[in-house]
């Protein structure tokens, strides 16, 4: 049996942490309205382009469209662009991504082709690397920024788009979790290159003027659209992180609770047995006498 | 006689109103949008947006940069990269 001053310490220190998981749970609360708001705000932007894409992409086909849409040719190599988040206390979140990232690795290695990793985010970064030390090709750091954004996006689609140029892979794949709701992420398998044509391509309004013209534009588009898709990601990780984190601090909050009464009731039951046995010694030595 | 109007940036929808008329600085040149144009879709380069609430009225200009415009049946859709308001 513990004795009373271990029980104290203890309770001292579930204390402390219930109080670091309370505040972050308040934390993410606050944060995850705003992401939430973010993601919601990103959704016109990202149907609108689609809807131009399918009424383009239906017009581009064959051998002038570009490669972006076109595809190399090949499907031998896959990348997989794995989008992850910066900071922990999140729950399962990151062990759902890199489950979803590995359960796609082997389907992608079953069938004969080779895999590499592109990861975004600090915490894919080590179970990836213990399941495919030798698959990781670069990653993102987007722990240095608060909010990525945009930029971060910018630059991820750029790196892609280079890599997919100098034809170091043929497909790319972006993993990232889906927010449903703060008890529900989605991971999510998406190609992003070639960028999939949208399957209501046909298209009825046919007399609609194009300036420069249709491979311009679409060239222009395609590498946005890439671009739309991984600022998308990003902001779905960051609503996924805070709702993630919301509900996994408020499960070790009322753990914490729990754990906490737990121990009072120890603590009290060992204080009145100490008392008992002090009495009992004060009585039977007052009965010796 | 209304044009409607929508301008969106990958961050938000940052108007969606019905206006008079929406010059546009277009890839190939600067074209005005009046209601009823015909489809037409281009791409657009860093310029002002001028948008002409009413017909005689004070126009408004909006910076932006990168992106397309699109002129269909549910008038004219601005995609831009960044706004500058």
């Amino acid at each position: 049996m513990a004795s009373l001053k271990e029980l104290k310490g203890r309770i001292n220190s579930v204390k402390s942490t219930q109080k670091i998981t309370k505040a972050k749970q308040m934390v993410a609360a606050a944060k995850l309205r705003k992401a939430q708001a973010a993601a919601e705000a990103a959704r016109p932007y990202a149907s609108r382009l689609t809807d131009v894409m399918a009424s383009l992409a239906g017009k581009v086909s064959g051998d002038d469209a570009p490669k972006l849409l076109a595809g190399t040719g090949s499907d031998q190599r896959h990348l997989l662009v794995v989008v992850n988040t910066d900071k922990g206390l999140c729950g399962g979140l990151n062990s759902n991504i890199v489950k979803e990232a590995r359960t796609r690795a082997r389907e992608l290695e079953a069938a004969g082709k080779d895999v590499t990793f592109y990861l975004v985010g600090k915490k894919g970064r080590a179970p990836i690397k213990r399941d495919f030390a030798d698959k990781i090709g670069e990653s993102y750091d987007t722990s240095d920024v608060r909010d990525p954004g945009y930029n971060e996006a910018d630059d991820i689609a750029k790196a892609l788009i280079a890599m997919y140029e100098d034809g170091k892979f043929d497909i790319a794949h972006l993993i990232y979790p889906q927010f449903k709701s703060a008890l529900a992420q989605d991971p999510t398998t998406q190609q992003i290159v070639p960028v999939p044509t949208p399957e209501n391509a046909a298209d009825s309004e046919a007399c609609v003027e194009y300036e420069p013209d249709e491979e311009e534009i679409l060239e222009a588009l395609l590498p946005r659209y890439v671009k739309t898709q991984l600022f998308t990601a990003l902001l779905e990780i960051a609503a996924s992180e805070q709702g993630a984190s919301m509900t996994a601090m408020d499960n070790a909050t009322r753990n914490a609770g729990e754990l906490i009464d737990k121990l009072t009731i120890q603590y009290n039951r060992s204080r009145q047995a100490a008392i008992t046995t002090e009495l009992i010694e004060i009585i039977a030595g007052a009965e010796a006498l | 006689m209304a044009l409607h109007f929508e301008l969106v940036t990958p961050a938000k929808l940052v108007r969606s109103e019905d206006v008079h008329m929406v010059v546009v600085p277009g890839g190939e040149g600067e074209f005005g949008v009046l209601e009823g144009h015909a489809p037409v879709m281009s791409t657009i380069r860093d310029g002002a947006l001028t948008v002409y609430k009413t017909e005689n009225g004070t126009p408004e200009e909006i910076q932006i940069r990168g992106g397309f415009a699109e002129v269909g049946d549910n008038g004219l859709t601005v995609l831009a990269e960044h706004v500058e308001s």
